[in-house]
């Protein structure tokens, strides 16, 4: 059975049962940003804190994906298994909107002010069969 | 001390298979040395840039090793704009009476795809695919089409626009005059925006010779003034492209800061301007960029275009030769290309593409990543 590994260190509490996005808070104003970052794009404060954002929101808003981009993409797709991803900003309740990757591709599964809820899914395989996890974002299921 | 354009230099845009970038921003310089009626070594300074064509300073191999000063400028899609106003701040000094601003830039097909590292981006946000500017403009137009009540048709009505436009400037790569049945048609590429509603990176070069205006009458007899150019930057929480989180409060675009102090530097508002060129990589961006710069209310656009309004014979007339969507995108050049074609119209010389009654005062704004903006407002 393939290890799953987070793709990057630091984005999101993985693995968990419930897990959440990480982001920073800054100590003197308060923006919360993501991913954490050790000083605050509003203020310039270099005192932060790493925060969970959460792991629901509301979809403000959102696109669809539909050719392969180039590199710097990397997944384990050609083009021709190339399948059409959703991009959106979910707005968190912790007071950012982060970009995402949404697993819905179809513009009729999308709507403005949709509640959204976080997964970690397995986006590709590494040279020693590692699975690498990333964040994404699906239609909330029950509240 | 004010600041004239003396001379202006395009080398069309498109595809020259046979000419590398640079030589494309060579040959822009000759254009307008001769437009000017003057030689290489009257040059005192230069600006240049190009993101794909190589070192805009080592364009002297081209065209002589005079000495001058030679500054590289690349500041991503607003590159034109940044290099004009250094130039125009050079004259401004007083240090320098006469100089040249050139971009050029010859890119592979295909969109763009810039590198996380450039950005200050860390490398997963470009491997799981988050890192297109395409995706970008579509994000911030769909937000701005909810908002703001603008619909499908508009952003139809754009490219219908530029590419009749196109279809009247012998220079533009696209001539090709499309359908508003073609273009409602044509593939989506990233919801909202389809195929015929996104510019393409392509090659070309632009150049201008800047004069200090006291010593203008000396090379031409109409010579245009340059009345303000500024450059301007994001603030926090302006949604701008390649950014993995957003603020809740949005602040206005750095195209609404850099347009409000160009006009506040020329002394003139919105109202004033008969011919304008706006930042239009897709149509989206044509029509959020009409309202950030001041000539119209966000949501007006749409009954604007059914009107008619932003066409050559308009009240707001916007992108005469067809913008980026006909002319494509050679980032380097494109800025310049812009005031290359208010130039154009100022002169009168626009042929089939003249807008009528003698424009006098002209704008040309630029958008580029990561949320930077330039304006500049010339006049005659």
């Amino acid at each position: 059975m393939s290890n799953q590994v987070p793709l990057h260190e630091g984005l999101f509490t993985w693995p968990a049962a419930k897990p959440q996005l990480l982001g920073s808070r800054c100590n003197q104003c308060a923006e919360a940003t993501f991913p954490a970052q050790p000083d605050c794009r509003s203020c310039g404060s270099r005192r932060t804190t790493i925060v969970e954002l959460g792991d629901r929101g509301i979809l403000w808003t959102w696109t669809i994906q539909t050719f392969m981009p180039k590199q710097p993409y990397r997944s384990d797709e050609t083009p021709e298994t190339f399948r059409p991803y959703g991009v959106g900003y979910v707005e968190m309740p912790s007071g950012v909107r982060v970009e995402a990757r949404l697993q819905a591709n179809s513009p009729n599964q999308l709507q403005i002010g949709m509640p959204m809820q976080l997964d970690i899914i397995p986006f590709r395989t590494d040279k020693n069969g590692n699975q690498k996890m990333t964040f994404s974002f699906s239609a909330a299921q029950g509240v | 001390m004010d600041v004239a354009i003396i001379g202006i230099g395009l080398h069309r845009f498109g595809r020259s298979p046979n000419m590398s970038g640079m030589q494309q921003g060579a040959s822009a310089v000759r254009a307008a040395l001769a437009d000017a009626g003057l030689s290489w070594a009257d040059m005192q300074f230069a600006y240049g840039g190009s993101q794909d064509g190589g070192n805009a300073d080592a364009l002297v191999n081209e065209l002589g090793l005079t000495g001058l000063q030679f500054t590289n400028i690349w500041n991503g899609c607003a590159t034109g704009g940044s290099s004009l106003h250094a130039a125009y701040s050079a004259i401004k000094s007083g240090e320098y009476d006469v100089g040249v601003v050139v971009g050029f830039d010859k890119h592979p097909r295909g969109a763009f795809n810039p590198q996380p590292k450039e950005w200050g981006l860390d490398e997963w946000y470009g491997e799981t695919g988050l890192m297109l500017t395409t995706q970008f403009f579509a994000l911030k137009t769909q937000r701005y089409m909810h908002d703001h009540g603008i619909t499908e048709d508009a952003l139809i009505r754009v490219s219908e626009k530029a590419f009749t436009n196109g279809s009247l400037t012998p220079t533009a790569w696209r001539q090709q005059a499309l359908s508003y049945e073609e273009i409602a048609n044509s593939a989506m590429v990233s919801d909202p925006l389809r195929k015929y509603m996104f510019c393409s990176p392509a090659e070309g070069g632009a150049a201008l010779i800047i004069c200090n205006a006291s010593k203008a009458h000396q090379y031409r007899s109409n010579p245009l003034f340059l009345k303000a150019a500024a450059v301007r930057t994001r603030h926090y929480g302006s949604f701008e492209v390649f950014a993995p989180s957003q603020a809740m409060d949005v602040a206005d675009a750095p195209t609404v800061t850099a347009s409000k102090a160009a006009f506040e530097q020329a002394g003139i508002g919105p109202e004033n301007v008969n011919v304008m060129q706006l930042q239009d990589t897709d149509s989206g961006t044509e029509i959020m960029h009409m309202a950030e710069n001041g000539f119209c209310e966000h949501g007006e656009q749409e009954k604007l275009l059914r009107d008619g309004a932003t066409g050559i014979n308009g009240r707001l007339p916007i992108n005469t030769d067809g913008g980026c969507l006909a002319n494509g995108e050679p980032v380097g050049a494109s800025g310049l290309r812009q005031v290359y074609e208010v130039c154009v119209q100022l002169r009168g010389e626009g042929g089939a593409r003249q807008v009528p009654n003698q424009p006098k005062v002209g704008y040309t704004h630029v958008y580029g990543a990561p949320g930077i903006s330039g304006v500049n407002i010339i006049t005659t």
